[in-house]
């Protein structure tokens, strides 16, 4: 876990008495409504139905007990007592008011954190792997390559005001788990043939109302360059984006406007410029970054297989809960353990102050003080020693985070929507929690197997629909709220971009819709295909029919 | 008449700014001018010639390589923001300064506000025309609001990662 010398500290404390500065006079009347909008925006702060939203960065997803507990007593001092995790690993706060926000970001600072740049048209909070660090299939750890580009990112002079916000992912793994080909920015680590590290380089993906997969557009930038090269990419945005339109104004639309290779060349013309000058990256920085994240001190252990499996006989349900919510560590004897933020009938993503102290505490007990959060809307500990795993699985069945379903199709990615958010065009809350109902049999669930079901309220695509197995996109037909069903979608590799199914539903259609679409994938599935995999090979025509389909 | 804060302190204005659409019969001969880059491109002999100060502006969509060898004849450039939120004078702005090694007064013009002050600085300007409606003298302040910096820029060439 970074921790921050006097110079961080000293930024986010700036920061603070900036932006009460900027509340004072904006709450004076000496701010317009318009030239304070883009000042709150860059500190997290959107004005919602209710009540401000505060976003709260949680940058990579990494959070300390400490900071955890801190996030809780903000919950429970300045809000109604709960917060909700983002799909980009941030946390939310939904009823904070506007006076309290200087305040509240007063005492982040006191555990090194803040909301900077968490909104607005600018460079974006760096968002990595949830299992960084920890897992199995790493190539490098991308946390200290996320801390190194978190710092170039805040307060940026030149890229302050970018003709759109701008989102930045680094997967360190040999799976894709933080769907970067979704990004604006997408970095990948690789070694050439002498072995040196650089990083795969992909730029305009995004969601949002304009689906894009990204291009990449360098196959091998050394490491020393990275910083230079971003800066070579932000330029040629920051120039030539468009500014004309908001809905055109992405990095994404430039990129196709004139083509990754154009775009490319573009940015290799900046780098002729800036190679070799003083932001070229120095060894003496990425160990200076890194040495925070090097290994906790991890207990020679062994794998304890043969005894886990006997508890498995004996408890059926911690059998079930380990399939789904745990995952192989890179030390033998160690395991990751991932929260359920998904259970019936809570938001996805939400929790109460009380749980946040609750994981605080797991996690100084299990898992080195440290914890992370996931894009998925899920809460990680990392290091569980497998011979805790039991005592663990108890307490966080107390907890209400056992519900194993990780992966599956319950553990759904969920905007706030109509509740909540004054862009929305219907709810999404509920038709999560409809689904979710309808299979609540955990036999079913199971059975049914890994799938993604994503949610947005409308075309901003905050729940990330597009990517989903299933995406649910909520539509506005003559001012009453409907569903739009697509297929296909993926955020790991080779990411792609769901297919239509055809006309939208009422929503209490929604639940028979999914299974119905369930029901076509369990009768035409082969043995070990995912719902992601059957759709692939039989294509989208089985599921319309039956959907679709005349009642008889 | 107008303020300006320049190198951190508030003077009156001395240039006349000219609008887009000015013609070469307009200007005097000893006035000291910041003209539109229409005008610099139609008549850089006649601008030249003159005995006033010289200087040229340009709006967010005019790209700086296009007086990029020709800097030296300006005392004044200067850049216009329609709105604060158009970032593109940001890049021109370093382009001037780090590629083209101008060296003399950088100007933001426009929708100029304290909360972008710092961010301006940062990037090579030297002289602020605040908006009409605004203050100067409290827009100064935010010239100090914030006390560390993290990326190389015009104003500190080197990244605090080699400077901590
Ligand atoms: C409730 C207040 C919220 C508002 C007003 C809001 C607004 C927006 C807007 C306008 C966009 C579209 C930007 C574009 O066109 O490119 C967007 C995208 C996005 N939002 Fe939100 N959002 C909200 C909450 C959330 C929450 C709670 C999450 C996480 C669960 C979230 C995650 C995202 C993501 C991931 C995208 C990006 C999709 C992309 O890559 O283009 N947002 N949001
Ligand atoms: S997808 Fe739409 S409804 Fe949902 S949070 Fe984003 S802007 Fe709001």
């Amino acid at each position: 876990m970074y921790v921050y010398d006097e110079y961080d500290q000293r930024i986010i404390e700036d920061r603070v008495k900036q932006f009460r500065d900027q509340t004072r006079r904006y709450l004076a009347g000496e701010l317009s409504e318009e030239e304070f909008r883009p000042l709150r925006l860059q500190n997290g702060l959107y004005i919602q139905r209710f009540a401000p939203m505060l976003r709260v960065a949680v940058p990579y997803g990494q959070l300390t007990s400490r900071q955890t507990r801190m996030l809780a007593k903000i919950a429970r001092d300045y809000d109604k007592g709960y917060a909700h995790i983002s799909t980009r690993q941030n946390v939310q706060y939904n009823w904070p008011a506007l006076e309290d926000i200087p305040e509240i970001l007063a005492e982040l600072a006191t555990v090194q954190m803040h909301a900077i740049q968490t909104s607005g048209n600018c460079l974006r909070n760096v968002t990595t792997d949830q299992f960084a660090g920890v897992a199995a299939d790493e190539v490098i750890d991308p946390r200290p390559w996320c801390e190194i580009v978190r710092q170039w990112t805040t307060f940026h002079p030149e890229f302050a005001y970018l003709p759109r916000k701008f989102k930045i992912a680094i997967n360190g793994a040999s799976s894709d788990r933080a769907a970067i080909e979704v990004h604006d920015i997408g970095l990948e680590p690789v070694h050439n043939a002498a072995g040196e590290l650089g990083f795969r380089v992909l730029v305009g993906g995004g969601l949002g109302r304009t689906p894009v997969v990204g291009a990449f557009i360098n196959e091998f930038l050394p490491w020393q360059d990275l910083l230079s090269y971003l800066d070579a990419i932000l330029r040629v945005y920051n120039r030539y984006g468009r500014r004309d339109n908001k809905y055109k104004a992405r990095i994404k639309i430039l990129v196709k406007a004139l083509t990754p290779d154009v775009f490319a060349e573009k940015v290799e013309a900046e780098m002729a410029h800036l190679r070799g000058g003083s932001t070229t990256l120095t060894e003496a920085e990425v160990h200076r970054v890194a040495k925070h994240f090097v290994d906790p001190e991890y207990l020679a252990l062994s794998n304890l297989d043969s005894e886990l499996d006997a508890l498995n006989n004996e408890h059926p349900g911690f059998a079930r809960w380990r399939t789904r919510n745990t995952l192989a560590h890179k030390k033998p004897g160690y395991v990751a353990v991932t929260l359920s933020l998904k259970p019936t009938g809570v938001a996805p993503g939400d929790l109460t102050d009380k749980q946040l102290d609750a994981v605080a505490d797991l996690a100084e007990r299990y898992s080195f003080g440290q914890l992370r959060t996931s894009h998925e809307q899920n809460i990680i500990l990392a290091d569980v020693e497998q011979r805790q795993l039991h005592a663990l699985w108890l307490e966080l069945r107390e907890g209400g985070f056992a519900t194993p379903n990780i992966g599956l199709l319950t553990d759904i990615i969920c905007c706030p929507g109509g509740d909540f958010c004054s862009l929305a065009n219907a709810k999404s809350i509920p038709i999560a929690e409809s689904i979710q109902r309808r299979f609540d049999n955990l036999d079913y669930l199971f059975d049914i197997g890994e799938l993604d079901l994503n949610i947005s309220g409308c075309m901003n695509a905050c729940g990330h629909h597009h990517v989903g197995h299933i995406g649910i996109l909520g539509v506005d037909k003559k001012g009453e709220e409907f569903y739009q069903v697509s297929l296909g979608g993926s955020a790991s590799r080779d990411a792609s971009l769901g297919k239509i199914l055809g006309p939208s539903f009422a929503q209490d259609a929604m639940p028979d819709v999914i299974e119905k679409l369930i029901n076509v994938y369990v009768e035409k599935r082969t043995e070990d295909e995912r719902f992601i995999d059957t759709y692939q090979r039989i294509g989208i025509d089985p599921f319309k029919e039956r959907v679709y389909a005349a009642n008889h | 008449m107008q303020r300006i804060i320049k190198n951190n302190q508030i003077v009156d204005e001395t240039w006349h700014l000219l609008p887009k659409d000015v013609t070469l019969e307009q200007l005097s001969n000893c006035d000291d001018y910041i003209v539109p880059l229409q005008l610099w491109r139609e008549h850089a002999h006649a601008l030249k010639a003159r005995d006033g100060g010289l200087g040229v502006w340009l709006d967010s969509d005019e790209e700086a390589e296009e007086i990029g060898d020709q800097v030296g004849n300006f005392q004044v450039i200067a850049l216009n923001f329609p709105a604060f939120t158009d970032g593109r004078n940001y890049s021109n702005a370093r382009l001037l300064r780090d590629r083209y090694q101008f060296k003399g007064e950088l100007r933001a013009i426009g929708d100029i506000l304290r909360d972008q002050l710092f961010y301006l600085a940062r990037c090579g300007f030297d002289a602020f025309a605040i908006r009409a409606d605004k203050d100067p003298e409290e827009a100064l302040q935010s010239l100090q609001d914030f006390s560390v910096t993290y990326q190389a820029a015009t104003d500190e060439p080197l990244p605090l990662f080699r400077r901590r």
